[in-house]
């Protein structure tokens, strides 16, 4: 069974059309990459998965059931999202308990204590970190808590969404790691936006590579891997990626 | 020949509620016309190391050095009126994100221009022909149309390059460029950052780059210095990046995902080791 498939996907945000017509199949387990430059409509997808840009037509399919366009309880248990900029995402006058609790309040699930210290557990963070507040965190425990956060209900499905682009490299090596590591132990599923193909090679099994809204390639991480893109758009983000510049002169 | 630019033992720090913090413990470096990489985390004080070269540490930091000299003058003694004349027409700047530097409410042309007037006295019809042709420079097509926006209108690798065009239009014999292409996309990065280069090149400027990534420090500069927790741990010529000796260069190297990623984990760096950042 596919855990994400996207047929014939256009989203708009009022009168501008941003995403045009993708069609993506993602299989459980698997972890997908879609990589573009800054306003090719890659985190706009995410946004219409997890139910923050309501304004699409097509299909969205998660784990075989079709997505309404409003807010669904058993979407949000299934499927959550991680966001860029960890300064930005967490409540600042929450404490990180309450932030990781809410979740399971909103879905009425019990026994939140040993939970919260579980989830805690599994993204590699000190149970004293438990009662402090966001500003008391480094950017790298942020991010942490953010993942953690997207843990708590258990989801089939992680939306990341440049989960460490904000971040230092040495604290980026901790987060990547952690993400493959959480996946490889709950048979996660990833759909990861970035525009970082090192990244890409090192997490992802399959990428798609986007451009003005509309998937440009999808090829396995073995072809980005021996730089074997064939595309010309995509050889040449792989070029500026490695800092072979001017062929992208226009582009900007 | 004499450096342009000679740093000796700076320090910058700032008061906390437990005694005053040192961000630069005592920085030392000299620097010709060439192109200097500083390279460093998030609070290795890489940042502000550029910022005292400017004097733009307001009160309650403090800078000290034994000496900070800019072709024979001695920027520790200059005054604030001093100063004015020396930013911007002989040492410039160029930040972080163009979305903040820029005045939104000033047409770009109008900025741009601001920049020369403020240093030199020229008539308006070579205000604008001046301002005209740096928007070339930076490779903006259609500059006539361009110098009549307002920053909202324009993109963030647009901007970035508005910026750099305001930043050498007085002619600055030294450019400082602190992380002036985080803020944008990998495919405009590149670009940027030769446009920076050719005009550095060009006019034989000093170019100070400031940067958390190793790879772009490297492949634009002909000098390294790595900084951690306010200090400078390694200096090498940026061919020889590949061979650093110190822990934290090398640390900082092997916990970046390369191309062809074969690892299965990526080393982390060992953080009691280096107390601080």
């Amino acid at each position: 069974m596919s855990a994400i498939r996207l047929d014939n996907l256009s989203i708009s945000y009022g009168d501008t059309t941003v995403v045009h017509g993708v069609t993506l199949d993602i299989a459980e387990g698997e972890s997908f990459a879609l990589v573009g430059e800054s306003g090719s409509g890659k985190s706009t997808i995410l946004r219409a998965i997890a139910g923050l840009a309501p304004e699409w037509t097509g299909t969205i399919e998660l784990l075989g059931r079709a997505r309404s366009h409003g807010v669904e309880r058993a979407v949000a248990a299934q499927c959550q999202m991680v966001f860029q900029d960890p300064y930005g995402s967490l409540h600042p006058r929450k404490t990180i308990d309450a932030t990781l609790s809410e979740p399971l309040a909103i879905h009425g699930i019990g026994n939140r204590d040993k939970r919260v210290e579980e989830v805690l557990t599994a993204v590699g963070l000190d149970r004293r970190f438990r009662f402090r507040f966001p500003h008391q965190l480094s950017g790298g425990q942020r991010q942490r808590v953010a993942i953690a956060r997207a843990l708590m209900l258990e989801p089939k499905v992680l939306l990341l969404d440049e989960p460490t682009s904000a971040l230092d490299v040495s604290v980026q090596a901790e987060i990547l790691n952690l993400l493959k590591r959480l996946r490889r132990e709950q048979g996660l599923t990833y759909l990861v936006v970035t525009h970082n193909l090192p990244v890409v090679s090192f997490l992802c099994d399959r990428l798609a590579v986007m451009r003005h809204g509309r998937i440009v390639e999808v090829a396995a991480v073995d072809l980005l891997k021996r730089e074997a893109l064939v595309e010309p758009y995509s050889r040449e983000l792989l070029a500026a990626t490695e800092g072979r510049a001017g062929l992208l002169d226009g582009v900007a | 020949m004499a450096p342009m630019l000679s740093v000796k033992n700076l320090r910058v720090s700032f008061p906390t509620h437990r005694g005053r913090v040192e961000v630069v413990k005592g920085i030392s470096f000299d620097l010709g016309r060439e192109r200097l990489g500083i390279v460093g985390e998030s609070g290795s004080g890489k940042s502000m190391t550029g910022r005292a070269i400017l004097k733009l540490i307001r009160k309650p930091g403090l800078v000290t050095a034994d000496r900070m000299d800019f072709d024979g003058i001695d920027l520790t003694q200059q005054t604030e009126k001093q100063m004015r004349a020396i930013r911007g027409a002989r040492i410039s700047m160029v930040m972080q994100d163009p979305k903040f530097s820029l005045n939104p409410v000033m047409t770009i042309g109008a900025q741009i221009a601001e920049a020369v007037v403020t240093h030199e006295k020229l008539g308006r019809g070579e205000v604008r022909d001046r301002m005209l042709s740096m928007l070339e420079a930076v490779r903006i097509n259609d500059p006539k149309r361009v110098a009549g926006l307002y920053p909202h209108e324009v993109s963030g690798g647009m901007g970035q390059r508005i910026m750099i065009a305001m930043m050498l239009i007085p002619g600055p014999e030294l450019l400082i460029a602190d992380e002036p292409t985080s803020a944008l996309d990998v495919s405009v990065q590149a670009q940027v950052l030769d446009i920076i280069d050719n005009l550095v090149t060009a006019k034989g400027m000093g170019l100070i780059l400031i940067s958390h990534d190793l790879n772009l420090v490297s492949r634009y500069c002909d000098r390294i210095l790595v900084m951690n927790a306010g200090t400078v741990v390694e200096e090498c010529a940026a061919g020889q990046l590949e061979q650093a000796q110190h822990p934290y260069t090398r640390g900082l190297l092997a916990a970046m995902p390369v191309i062809n990623e074969t690892r299965d984990e990526l080393p982390v760096l060992d953080r009691s080791q280096w107390a601080g950042t």
